[in-house]
């Protein structure tokens, strides 16, 4: 028996005292903020009623303004897909110089700073500060989900090959190889499959804000959706939710198939 | 942490590399071809010091340097051919590699090669679909590629079954003496290196403590080596 545990009793599973602390703390918080913004059932039994009426304006969905509609789609997604095609673009050369294992420090931390920069505020924050600069319309949506894009598909690819395999870009390197031949043959090939994963992951997400953006002003179906809300007309609200819910479907669909072609 | 190398390698022959794990083996071989950084001293190869090299120098004398690893170190996702084709990387630009334009006579030597250790059957699967000692061919292959001038060889029958080990120090042996080039291999199987070494260098401490032919080294020389002596009974 080693030294110290001489008194007798030995514990297969201690008990971790800080974490017992913490979970009573937190349980406790949970019931004090809930009392603090009036989380009572009786909140929410007027909550349910109003809802229920929301809910019966709804229905049945009104689709006579299908031109509009389309419209509106139409530029969403080619917001998203623009925004998505040209993040791709940018981050995935900004992510392999932020890579640690692969670039010194002077290069991986200014990439860093300008990711952490591109993932400081929401979509829809950036946009109002587009539509202020550039205008109302599809550009300042663009260019906000590119921002977006870039620090969120920047972050993951980083990890990404940060956590690849050294032993394979030590062997490519051993032979002589260039920098850019090392990258191409022994990272890209470690990461790609997960870089699929993370683009379509990515196009995904934009194809939701694309949607959102439209409410500050910056092109796509969101513009629509607040006047629809704004005139009350919520069977039209109705109409715009369900076209873009089939569209978000569409999306997962088409991810799906990519994916599968590049048995990511 | 190595002190007080002064080693020198013919044209010819294996030169087999012992000692006690972390005793710097792995950081001597690293040394030659600078994936390790040594912090002073000399390293020549073709009347370059290799410690000294630019960046794009180094970068031509590791096209000369071919390296086998313990671990075979492919890049798994890539087919046998690519890892084959990974040796001429150093000749072909980057697009070239990239769009897999590589000249028709690197191809057929990569097809000859496969054929010499008995993989052509494999050519289009992927690296990680093979066993270990497929995989190590591949990684000998893969240097044989790159038609060196010295081949470096850090523990290459670590992670391999005994009978399979001999396989494949035979292939380097053969290999080596057809081609003629000098191989430098780090191991930890006395007995293998007796057995295809024409040379053994003993290391201790990260220095040489023993340096003869493979006849020479008695136990004695195996206790300096390596410590006390109940394992050799």
């Amino acid at each position: 028996m080693p030294s110290g545990q001489t008194r007798g009793v030995r514990l297969a599973f201690p008990v971790n005292w800080w974490a017992r602390a913490g979970w009573v703390l937190f349980g406790l918080y949970v019931l004090y903020a809930a009392s603090q913004l009036e989380l009572t059932p009786a909140r929410f039994a007027t909550g349910l009623e109003h809802g229920g009426r929301f809910l019966a304006r709804l229905f049945p969905p009104d689709f006579h303004r299908w031109q509009l509609l389309l419209k509106g789609m139409v530029e969403s997604l080619q917001i998203a897909v623009l925004a998505s095609a040209i993040g791709v673009l940018i981050a995935t050369p900004l992510a392999l110089l932020a890579a640690r294992n692969l670039m010194p420090a002077w290069a991986s931390w200014p990439a860093r700073a300008v990711m952490v920069l591109c993932r400081s505020f929401h979509p829809v924050i950036v946009a109002i500060l587009f539509v202020k600069a550039v205008g109302f319309g599809a550009l300042a949506g663009i260019l906000a989900l590119i921002i977006a894009s870039v620090g969120f598909l920047g972050k993951l690819l980083t990890e990404a090959i940060e956590e690849i395999s050294l032993k394979q870009v030590e062997a490519v390197r051993a032979t002589g190889a260039p920098f850019l031949s090392v990258v191409s043959y022994a990272v890209v090939p470690q990461v790609f499959s997960r870089f699929i994963g993370f683009a379509s992951y990515e196009t995904d997400a934009n194809l939701r804000n694309s949607t959102m953006v439209g409410i500050v002003g910056a092109g796509g179906i969101g513009g629509t959706l607040f006047a629809a809300f704004q005139r009350f007309d919520y069977d039209f609200v109705c109409a715009i939710v369900l076209t873009i819910i089939a569209l978000i479907m569409a999306g997962e669909v088409l991810t799906m198939r990519v994916k599968k072609v590049f048995r990511a | 942490m190595l002190r007080g190398i002064d080693l020198e390698f013919g044209e010819r022959g294996i030169t087999a590399v012992i000692g006690p794990s972390g005793t710097g083996k792995s950081t001597l071989i690293r040394c030659i071809n600078r994936l390790v950084e040594p912090t002073s001293g000399e390293v020549i190869f073709e009347n370059q010091d290799i410690a000294r090299l630019s960046r794009s120098a180094l970068r031509l004398a590791r096209r000369r340097i071919g390296m086998v690893f313990q671990e075979y170190n492919l890049v798994e996702r890539l087919t046998v051919m690519e890892n084959l084709l990974c040796g001429r990387l150093g000749y072909v630009s980057p697009l070239q590699a990239w769009l897999r334009r590589y000249p028709a006579r690197d191809i057929e030597r990569a097809f000859e090669l496969l054929d010499t250790v008995g993989l052509a059957a494999h050519a289009q699967a992927r690296a990680d679909s093979l066993s270990g000692g497929q995989r190590q061919r591949v990684g000998i292959a893969r240097a044989m590629m790159q038609e060196p001038k010295l081949l470096l060889a850090d523990e290459p029958t670590s992670s391999l079954d005994p009978k399979t080990s001999v396989e494949i120090m035979g292939l380097m042996k053969s290999l080596a003496d057809a081609h003629g080039f000098p191989v430098i291999v780090n191991i930890h199987n006395v007995e293998l290196a007796r057995r295809f070494a024409d040379r053994v260098v003993g290391m201790t401490g990260g220095q040489v403590v023993f340096d003869g032919a493979p006849a020479a080294l008695t136990d004695e020389h195996l206790k300096a080596i390596y410590g006390g002596e109940d394992w050799l009974a």
